[in-house]
């Protein structure tokens, strides 16, 4: 069976996290060989995941961790008194 | 270590949250789109884990009750804030058609370096932070957090089909926003590659 690029890209996600069932992963891999734009779309939309999950991308405000552990330091006093 | 810090060892408590801090902020972060609420929203959550501790009953993992509370506390907010009726204009519902992504016929991959550059984060933010909620916290949970899709889908207290339908359209979403964006933004070493 042959799959048009509107269904393939209905699938990409689940092929990206490897869990499409068995014969819908091999109709996207066979579409994906000769189709250049769902093959770059399927690489673009990877290459955005990796960059999304960099530790750069959201940083935590300078001094958080301390504000943070100070704060809890008061709670715990306060509770504990 | 809860189970110390219920005995009395309290100060330990600060070691059991110290892995989880950047997650709980950036839970608050995606929900209130401003860095000194979602401190102080991630605060609260780490001292309402602390102050509700002995209910924590051990059948989830600590760091996903520990987001739930977060973002219980992000939305509580974001309620008191009366912005939710105006949010929920941009969510779709689960029946709602395909999310089209941007048609390329080629991706030269963009190397994590180029994150070095400041422009370049602001636009992947700025990209996930414009998504409906109901997107944007399912991609931020699975694919920044990397929580897997069964913990996703108890934070949310949604069905695990659901956390994929909404995953899958948070990335299309992202990239139909970032692809045309990224191939402008880091052009250079691609202009050689693409003649």
């Amino acid at each position: 069976m042959v799959i048009d690029c509107k269904h393939v890209w209905e699938h990409l996600s689940g092929y990206l996290d490897a869990n499409l069932p068995e014969d819908v992963r091999e109709m996207v891999e066979k579409h994906l060989q000769h189709c250049e734009i769902c093959s770059a779309i399927l690489d673009s939309t990877r290459n955005i995941l990796i960059l999304t999950a960099d530790e750069r991308v959201f940083e935590l405000p300078l001094g958080y961790s301390e504000r943070l552990h100070a704060r809890l330091d008061e709670e715990l006093r306060r509770i504990s008194d | 270590m809860i189970a110390a810090i219920l005995g009395g060892d309290v100060q330990l408590f600060h070691e059991l949250i110290r892995p989880y801090e950047r997650r709980v902020y950036l839970m608050a972060l995606s929900f209130l789109k401003s860095e000194p609420d979602a401190e102080d929203a991630a605060q609260e959550a780490f001292l309402k884990a602390y102050r509700n501790l002995k209910n924590f009953r051990g059948e989830a993992r600590f760091g996903t009750w520990l987001v739930s509370i977060a973002l219980n506390e992000a939305r509580s907010r974001i309620r008191h804030r009366n912005t939710i009726r105006m949010e929920s204009l941009d969510e779709s519902p689960e029946t709602e058609g395909h999310v089209s992504p941007a048609l390329l016929r080629d991706w030269k991959e963009i190397p994590s370096e180029a994150l070095e550059r400041k422009e370049v984060r602001s636009l992947l933010e700025d990209a996930v932070t414009s998504l409906p909620s109901i997107y944007r916290e399912v991609f931020q949970l699975r694919d920044v957090e990397q929580l897997n899709v069964n913990e996703a889908a108890e934070v949310l207290g949604i069905s695990i089909g659901a956390v994929k339908v909404r995953l899958h359209r948070a990335r299309m979403m992202l990239q139909k926003i970032l692809a045309p964006q990224l191939k402008q933004a880091v052009p250079k070493r691609r202009r050689w590659a693409w003649s």
